[in-house]
């Protein structure tokens, strides 16, 4: 990575513009771009996830849960040999009803390391806005970032300008 | 899907403004309302102050129903409780998109359905202040839960469905309050850039977001239908007879998911029609959420029969007689009031011209809560009453002070959400956008989808 860099920004309008600029980008060399959307849009994920990996945040539900099933049992079969008090004829560790509390804590688990995950991965909270980020991307326009090295600016604009981009800056 | 959408097709610039029209300053009407909720909120409170102050005696439970009115209440918030998750979660995974428009409305009535009956185990428990005995925590005395109580598991299910929906609840709302930030000034801007983190919609955190959320609906799914059948379990476990029936959980869930559509048009019908939202909750939306109650309806008769039909088959005596009881005396009315609203009422929802019709739906919808509250309480209250024991057989009659803590709740669920439609997207701008054709500036050819 060069040691200098500049970032351009194209504002669009259009799904399919937005695309025909990611598109023209990547087949220019092109790869560090941040894309703003105001929904996820298919056609946009389609492009950038040719060389993208599968989100990580499915691992972290994956040890969530294991780990709420684990300590689900863990929780009911210790505590129940702590005090091991036999109540109509069962067996002091019953299985079958320790299930119940071992799927709760599963979700529990599951569903609150996923949120880790997506905080996580996703870089929240962020403290303070990314200079690219434009107030209208949350509203009707797509916003396309380009980091390349200092030069190449007028190249990229070129290239978002002729995608029909609305707007391009610096 | 052809685009068959009329010329009135909102735009996205149309979502963002007409959303956040909803939290603009509401009118007289609103504060009128608010002061009549908060009136009989704290008229239940007084009267829960009352029953803390003078004891117990104060409810009308006694022996042989220790459980009455505040179990029945505290299941039918449960119920109501299911359908905001069935509609974020189950729906969402079957890519039903008529869902897109209502499912945070649906959400939020979750959550304070969760609230509300989460507060009934503690008012019918008395001490209130020991309710911390329920949880599993380390103490001199080495004492665990017993984990093999249908009650803990109670605990443990209802409070995982509690963290998981309004989790489910604030990530739906985390790009929606991104949007109002920033349509915002001032200090409502910077309480809505806190609470948004900081979200812009980029690629990288819609990626993980789309996977986080896909994730939260698989896991919602099978809690949602677990958290109605452990209530079931409270009672199928008990040897009571008209409890003990392995029917009892998917009985339960499906008639959860009865009531919580009721609850769900009984709060959306007023927001489209104050809010004016018809563009965005359309009478496909309400024939759909029509065609669910009539559904999950003709279900529940079903239940209602076999029910009927497994006691008599049974040959268990204090079966029948139990159920001859409850069908022909004391509680009879109660019984027969049950199955007109659950069973006969839903019926006009046959008709498409009843399924379209705001007033049809919202009359339908308050028999269909009201049928389900006396479900539960037929239930409870006759099934106690007339056991195994006739020296233990009783009648249960309310008390002001139960009655007042039972209306006062409803005023705690609806300010509630009366506060939440002001504060909060009360639909959510992103789905909404989702279901609508993306801007294009060349538009495809007629054979593209």
């Amino acid at each position: 990575m060069p040691a200098t860099t500049e970032t351009v920004l194209g504002v669009f309008a259009y799904v399919d513009t937005t695309v025909r600029a990611l598109e023209e980008l990547r087949a220019k060399g092109y790869h560090d771009l941040t894309v703003y959307t105001p929904v996820p849009v298919h056609e946009i994920e389609d492009v950038l996830e040719r060389d993208r990996p599968v989100s990580r945040v499915r691992l972290f539900t994956l040890i969530g849960g294991l780990t709420g099933t684990v300590s689900g049992f863990l929780l009911t079969i210790w505590s129940a040999l702590v005090w091991g008090l036999t109540t109509g004829g069962k067996p002091v560790v019953s299985i079958p009803p320790f299930v119940v509390i071992a799927f709760e804590l599963t979700i529990l688990f599951g569903g609150l390391a996923t949120l880790i995950g997506m905080v996580v991965l996703g870089r929240l909270p962020r403290l303070t806005p990314s200079p690219t980020f434009d107030p209208r991307f949350t509203n009707d326009r797509f916003g396309v970032a380009v980091h390349c090295a200092t030069g190449r600016g007028g190249s990229v604009r070129e290239i978002l300008r002729g995608a029909g981009a609305e707007e391009v800056r610096p | 899907m052809m685009s068959q959408s009329p010329p009135t097709t909102p735009t996205f610039a149309d979502v963002n403004r007409d959303v956040l029209r909803t939290l603009g300053p509401p009118g007289n009407l609103y504060f009128a309302w608010m002061c009549v909720v908060a009136l009989v909120l704290a008229w239940g409170i007084l009267a829960w102050t009352g029953q803390i102050w003078w004891g117990m005696g104060m409810a009308g439970k006694r022996v042989p129903q220790q459980w009455a009115m505040y179990i029945t209440t505290f299941v039918f918030w449960i119920g109501i409780g299911h359908a905001g998750t069935l509609i974020s979660a189950i729906l969402y995974l079957f890519r039903a998109r008529w869902r897109t428009s209502i499912y945070r409305a649906a959400e939020a009535m979750t959550i304070f359905a969760v609230l509300t009956a989460g507060l009934f185990p503690l008012i019918h428990a008395g001490r209130m202040w020991f309710a911390y005995f329920l949880l599993p925590y380390p103490n001199q005395r080495d004492l665990w839960p017993n984990f093999r109580s249908p009650l803990v598991w109670d605990v443990f299910a209802i409070s995982t469905y509690l963290t998981i929906s309004t989790v489910f609840f604030i990530v739906g709302l985390i790009p929606d309050i991104a949007a109002v930030r920033d349509a915002s000034t001032g200090w409502r801007r910077r309480i809505y850039a806190m609470l948004a983190l900081g979200w812009e919609g980029s690629d990288s955190q819609w990626r993980h977001y789309r996977r986080a959320y896909g994730l939260f609906a698989a896991l919602a799914t099978p809690l949602v239908l677990s958290v109605h059948s452990v209530v079931s379990w409270d009672f199928a476990m008990a040897l009571v007879p008209g409890w003990h029936s392995t029917l009892f959980a998917p009985f339960f869930v499906d008639g959860a998911i009865f009531s919580g559509f009721a609850m769900v048009l009984v709060l959306v019908l007023p927001m489209r029609h104050f809010f004016k939202l018809h563009a965005y909750i359309q009478e496909k939306h309400l024939d759909a959420m029509g065609k669910l109650i009539l559904v999950t309806g003709l279900v529940l008769t079903y239940f209602y029969l076999s029910e009927i039909f497994t006691t008599l088959y049974s040959g268990d005596e204090f079966d029948k007689a139990s159920l001859f009881w409850k069908v022909t005396k004391s509680y009879a009315w109660a019984l027969w009031l049950m199955y007109f609203c659950n069973c006969i009422s839903p019926l006009i929802l046959f008709w498409k011209k009843a399924r379209t019709s705001p007033v049809v739906l919202y009359v339908v919808s308050i028999l269909v809560l009201i049928g389900m509250w006396f479900e539960r309480f037929n239930i409870i209250v006759p099934s106690l009453g007339h056991a195994f024991y006739p020296w233990a057989w009783g009648i249960y009659v309310p008390t002001l002070t139960d009655t007042s803590i039972v209306i006062g709740s409803f005023a705690w669920f609806f300010l509630l959400f009366l506060g939440f439609i002001k504060v909060l997207p009360s639909l959510s701008i992103v789905e909404v956008k989702e279901t609508l054709p993306p801007p294009l500036k060349d538009r495809p050819h007629a054979s593209h989808h």
